[in-house]
C-alpha cells in the first residue's frame, strides 16, 4: 500500500505495510538516520520528529496516520546550511554526550519553542521528556534557553 | 602465529618508524606494546596487534589528523586526547581534527606496522600489570570501562601514547627543516603548525615539511613540554565530535548503511541458560521481505528487509524453550549471599591491629548494606551488523574494545583473526556494556547463516533483560568509637566478581583507623554481571560512605568534619575543605531540607560531593542541587570534564532513587524504560562542579562522578528524616524519587 507524505519538504510516497511505524519508514525506506530508535514503546523520546509543526514520537505512529501530512526529521533543521539557532546553542553549551538521544532532544525542543518562544524551566520540564542516559539534562535546558534568546533577536 | 614466541619477539624489539603518505605527507604511529609487560602469549597474538595506538598524521595542506584509538562513546576522550597531541607538536588546534583508528587499514595491521614499545621504565600505572595476566576474553571484559573510558584513554593513552606521538612528529618536523635549510636543530622553533628560523626569518608549514620528515627516526624518548607552558592543555576546546551529533549526520552502529543489508531481529532465553528446543511457525502471517527464521539454541533469529517486519515475525513464532535456571530470584539470591557471608570462609584484604578487640572495647554500631542488580540501559540498544563470506568477516559495530571484539569473531568463526575486519561506529551509550563479545558473536553466527550482511537490532526488552548487570552484593560493616575517633572497622562482603582485576578493585575503608579487618567471600553471580560506569566503587563507595556517616553522627561530629579528622592526604583533604567552602555546608535549611556529603576516590580522581535534598511528609525525594569538588590531576578539558561530571551525577542519581533489576522465576522482571526508571528533565538536579588545581597526572574523568553521590543523596535523607537508607534503591525504605 501506498501512503504519500511530505518529508522534509519533498513529496515523498512510501510502499510499505501502512501500520509500519513512522520511524522505520524513515530509517529503512528514506535512509534518514539521524531519527533513533531508543525503547519501541515511545517512553524515550529518541524517535521525536515533527508532524504538521507537532513533537510526535513515531516508533509507535503508523506510517499510515501521517498520510498527506507533513513530517520534518532532524536532516532538515539546519535550512540552507544555516544552523537552526538550537544547534547553535547546542554546540555553545557542548550539550550531547555520546549523542544517540540529541535527534529526540533538539526535536523535541523546536517544537517547544515554536508554541512558546520563551520558555520558563516549568514549560521545559513540561515538554521536555526525553531520555538522556549520559544526563545532559542542564545543558539542554540552558540551551534551549539561549536557543530562546537568540531567536527573538538576542 | 605459535603461542609463547609473540611475547620473546616483541621484548627484544625496541623499533620506532614513520613513514611517507601515499600523496605525500607524514604518518607517525606509536604504539605501546603491553606484551613488555609480561602479558600473556594469548593476549596478544599477532607482533603487530596492541593495546594502544596512537597516530598522527599530517598532510602537505598541513592538515593535522589525529588517529583515536578509543571509541567515542560520550566521553569526548578523542578531543582530549588530540589536545595532548597536539600541544607536544606544536599544532594550531584549529588545523586538527580526529578520526577512529581501527576503521584505517593501513593504520592498525598492516606494513606501515610503525611503533615503538616505550623504553624501560616507561610510566605505566601498575593496574595495568595485574590485568595483562588474565586470559584473553577477561581482559576484554575487565577493561571496557576503562580501556575506552574516560578512565584510562587520557590517563593512559593520552599520558603516556599521545605526548609522545605528537613530541615525536614534532623533533622529525624541526629535523626535516633543519637538514633543508642547512641551519642548526637547536636555532628552530615549531610552532601554531610551523617550523620557524629566527636567524634567517625562514618559515614552512608542518605540511610542506612533512614528506621530508618522514625520512628521520622519530625519537623513542622525546622532550616532553613543561606543563606550565601548555597552551592547549588545560582548556576548554570544542569537542570535534559534536558538529554532527546536533544535525543527524553521526553514524552509531544502529545507523549503518551496507549494501545488500538485511536486518534481524532476536528473541533470546526468557530464562537463564534456557534452549531453545523447537520454533512453531504456523501462526505468522504472510509477509513482504520476509527472510529466514534461524534456531540457533540460544537465539532465536528473524530476517527481513525491514527490522519491524522481523519484530512482528519473532512476536508471531511460538518458541519452545528449555531448562534454564527457573528458580533464581532475587530472594534467592539474597540468601545466598546472606548464608556464605555466615558461613562461607573468608579472605582477609585488609587487616591492621586488633579489630575483634577494639570493637568489643568501644561504642560499637553494626549495619548490613544491600545493593541490586543495575542495568547499564545505554540510549542504543544493543546491535551489530556483520557480514561473513568464506574466508572473512566484516563486522560494524561500536564497541569500546574492537581489538578483542575482533578476537572473539575469529573465535566464534573459527576464523583467522586477520580475516576478520573491524569497522568502529559511534556508541551511544557504553558504560561498560558495550565491552561484552555477546551482541557482537551472536550477529556473526547469525550472519555465518546468511548469505548479505545482516543488522542484529536488539530490542529494549532483549538489551534489558539480557545484560551484564552491575552486581548485586550484600555487605555487613561494623565500627566502634573511641571519643571522637574511629578505633576500629570490620567489613565483610560478597564479591561477586565486576570483572575487574583485584588490583583494581577498592576494599580497603578509605579513611585513617588504626584497627582494620576487612574480608570477602567470593560468590559468582548467577547470573551475567559485568563493569558498570565505576564498577565496584559504585558498592563500596556506598557502604563506606554510608557507614562514615553513622559513625560521624554517633559520634556527633559533624560528618564533614569527622571525614576531616580520619584524613591525613592533603589532596583528599584540600577536597573536603573546598567541598564544604563551595557547598556552604552548615547553612541552615528548611524543615525536611538537608545536605549530604561523601567522597570517593576511584581511577586516579578524587570526588567529594553534597546533595541537597528536600523530603516530603510521604517520602517523596526532591534532589535540588549536587556540588561537586575534583581533583583529577591535570585537567586536559575544562568543559569537557565538567560534562563528564554531571552525567555521572545523573548515572548515580538514577540508581540510587529508581535503579534496581529484579529476578522471577529465573525472569528479569524490568523490560523497558517505565519500569527501569530514568532520570529526566523535571528530576534533574541544579548542579556545580569545582576543579582543585593538582600537578598530579590526569586522572580518569568519565567514571569518578558516580559513586559519591549516591551515600552523598542517602546521607542527605538521613539528616533530614532520620532514617538511614542501608539498601538501595531508596524505594527499599519508603522514599520514592521525584
Amino acid at each position: 500500500m501506498s501512503i504519500s507524505f511530505t518529508l522534509n519538504g519533498d513529496a515523498v510516497t512510501a510502499d510499505v505495510d501502512p501500520e509500519k511505524p513512522l520511524l522505520w519508514v524513515i530509517r529503512e525506506d528514506f535512509q534518514l538516520t539521524g531519527t533513533k530508535f531508543g525503547c519501541g514503546i515511545a517512553a524515550c523520546g529518541a524517535c521525536t520528529v515533527h508532524v504538521d509543526g507537532i513533537a510526535m514520537r513515531t516508533c509507535v505512529l503508523p506510517v499510515e496516520a501521517v498520510a498527506e501530512r507533513n513530517v520534518r526529521t532532524i536532516e532538515d533543521l539546519d535550512i540552507d546550511g544555516t544552523s537552526n539557532p538550537l544547534q547553535t546553542a547546542w554546540l555553545e553549551h557542548q550539550v550531547p554526550q555520546c549523542g544517540y538521544c540529541q535527534s529526540g532532544m533538539i526535536m523535541a525542543a523546536e517544537a517547544l519553542l515554536q508554541e512558546i518562544p520563551n520558555p520558563t524551566d516549568e514549560d521545559i520540564n513540561a515538554a521536555m521528556t526525553n531520555i538522556c542516559r549520559c544526563g545532559t539534562y542542564d545543558r539542554v535546558r540552558n540551551a534551549i534557553h539561549t536557543a530562546a534568546k537568540a531567536r527573538q533577536g538576542g | 602465529m605459535a603461542k609463547g614466541s609473540t611475547a620473546a619477539k616483541w621484548t627484544r624489539r625496541t623499533f620506532l618508524a614513520s613513514a611517507g603518505l601515499i600523496g605525500g605527507g607524514l604518518a607517525l604511529g606509536l604504539t605501546l606494546a603491553p606484551n613488555r609487560l609480561k602479558m600473556s602469549a594469548d593476549t596478544v597474538k599477532d607482533a603487530d596487534e596492541a593495546i594502544l595506538n596512537t597516530w598522527v598524521k599530517v598532510s602537505p595542506e598541513n592538515q593535522i589528523t589525529v588517529l583515536i584509538p578509543h571509541s567515542e562513546m560520550g566521553q569526548g576522550a578523542g578531543t582530549g586526547l588530540a589536545q595532548m597531541l597536539a600541544e607536544e607538536m606544536e599544532a594550531d588546534w584549529n588545523t586538527v581534527s580526529i578520526e577512529q583508528a581501527p576503521a584505517l587499514h593501513e593504520y592498525t595491521n598492516s606494513d606501515l606496522g610503525r611503533g615503538y614499545i616505550v623504553g624501560e621504565g616507561a610510566e605505566i600505572p601498575a593496574f595495568i600489570y595485574p590485568l595483562l595476566d588474565f586470559s584473553f576474553l577477561q581482559i576484554a571484559s575487565g577493561l571496557v570501562g576503562q580501556m575506552t573510558g574516560g578512565s584510562t584513554a587520557i590517563r593512559l593513552t593520552g599520558h603516556h601514547g599521545m605526548r609522545r606521538a605528537g613530541a615525536s612528529a614534532k623533533g622529525m618536523l624541526l629535523a626535516a627543516a633543519a637538514r633543508d635549510w642547512d641551519v642548526p636543530l637547536s636555532e628552530l622553533e615549531a610552532k601554531d603548525s610551523y617550523v620557524l628560523h629566527a636567524g634567517s626569518n625562514r618559515k614552512e608549514s608542518f605540511g610542506s615539511l612533512a614528506t621530508a620528515a618522514a625520512e628521520f627516526e622519530p625519537s623513542l624518548k622525546p622532550d616532553l613540554k613543561d606543563p606550565d607552558t601548555y597552551k592547549i592543555v588545560g582548556t576548554s576546546k570544542a569537542r570535534l565530535d559534536l558538529p554532527e551529533k546536533v544535525n543527524g549526520r553521526a553514524v552509531f552502529g544502529m545507523d549503518v548503511q551496507v549494501p545488500e543489508m538485511i536486518y534481524a531481529a532476536i528473541a533470546l532465553p526468557p530464562i537463564r541458560d534456557a534452549r531453545a528446543l523447537s520454533v512453531d511457525q504456523s501462526g505468522v502471517r504472510k509477509r513482504d521481505g520476509l527472510g529466514q527464521v534461524l534456531n540457533l539454541g540460544d537465539v532465536v533469529a528473524v530476517t527481513a528487509t525491514s527490522f519491524w517486519t522481523a519484530t512482528q515475525v519473532l512476536a508471531e513464532l511460538n518458541v519452545t524453550w528449555d531448562g534454564g535456571q527457573q528458580d533464581l530470584s532475587s530472594e534467592a539470591i539474597r540468601a545466598l549471599h546472606e548464608n556464605d557471608l555466615a558461613h562461607k570462609k573468608r579472605e582477609v584484604m585488609d587487616s591492621a591491629g586488633n579489630t575483634e578487640t577494639s570493637l568489643a572495647q568501644g561504642k560499637r554500631i553494626d549495619a548490613t548494606f544491600a545493593v541490586p542488580f543495575l542495568a547499564h540501559a545505554t540510549m542504543e540498544p544493543m546491535n551489530c551488523t556483520a557480514h561473513v563470506t568464506h574466508p572473512t568477516c566484516e563486522i560494524w559495530v561500536g564497541h569500546q574494545n574492537p581489538l578483542f571484539a575482533k578476537a572473539a569473531v575469529a573465535d566464534v568463526l573459527g576464523y583467522d583473526k586477520d580475516s576478520v575486519t573491524i569497522h568502529s561506529q559511534y556508541l551511544g551509550g557504553g558504560f561498560g556494556r558495550r565491552g561484552d563479545m555477546d551482541f557482537v558473536t551472536i550477529a556473526a553466527r547469525i550472519a555465518a547463516q546468511l548469505d548479505k550482511p545482516v543488522k542484529v537490532i536488539w530490542s529494549r526488552e532483549a538489551d534489558m533483560a539480557n545484560d551484564s548487570y552491575r552486581p548485586a552484593i550484600l555487605s555487613k560493616m561494623a565500627g566502634s568509637l573511641d571519643g571522637s575517633r574511629i578505633s576500629a572497622v570490620s567489613h565483610a562482603y560478597i564479591d561477586a566478581s565486576s570483572g575487574m582485576p583485584d588490583s583494581e578493585r577498592p576494599f580497603a575503608f578509605p579513611y585513617d583507623v588504626p584497627n582494620r579487618q576487612i574480608e570477602r567471600v567470593k560468590c559468582p553471580s548467577p547470573i551475567p554481571v559485568g563493569t558498570w560506569r565505576a564498577v565496584d566503587f559504585t558498592q563500596m563507595g556506598f557502604f563506606n560512605e554510608t557507614f562514615m556517616d553513622e559513625l560521624a553522627y554517633e559520634a556527633d561530629v559533624d560528618p564533614l568534619q569527622f571525614r576531616l579528622d580520619h584524613t591525613t592526604d592533603p589532596r583528599r583533604r584540600a577536597v573536603l575543605q573546598r567541598l564544604g567552602k563551595e557547598a556552604r555546608w552548615g547553612a541552615d535549611l528548611e524543615p525536611r531540607r538537608s545536605q549530604g556529603v561523601a567522597m570517593v576516590e576511584s581511577f586516579g580522581t578524587i570526588v567529594a560531593q553534597v546533595v541537597d535534598a528536600s523530603i516530603s511528609d510521604d517520602g517523596g525525594v526532591r534532589v535540588n542541587h549536587v556540588t561537586s569538588v575534583v581533583d583529577c590531576g591535570r585537567l586536559i578539558n575544562p568543559d569537557a570534564g565538567e560534562a563528564q561530571i554531571k552525567g555521572s551525577v545523573i548515572f548515580g542519581l538514577t540508581s540510587a532513587l529508581f535503579g534496581e533489576i529484579t529476578l522471577e522465576g529465573g525472569k528479569i522482571v524490568q523490560q523497558n524504560f517505565p519500569d527501569y526508571r530514568m532520570i529526566q528533565m523535571e528530576n534533574a538536579p541544579s548542579q556545580t562542579v569545582y576543579f582543585m588545581p593538582s600537578g598530579n597526572p590526569p586522572g580518569g574523568l568519565g567514571e569518578p562522578g558516580v559513586p559519591p553521590v549516591t551515600p552523598a543523596l542517602t546521607n542527605a535523607i538521613f539528616a533530614a528524616t532520620g532514617t538511614r537508607v542501608r539498601e538501595l534503591p531508596i524505594a527499599k525504605h519508603g522514599f520514592y524519587g521525584v
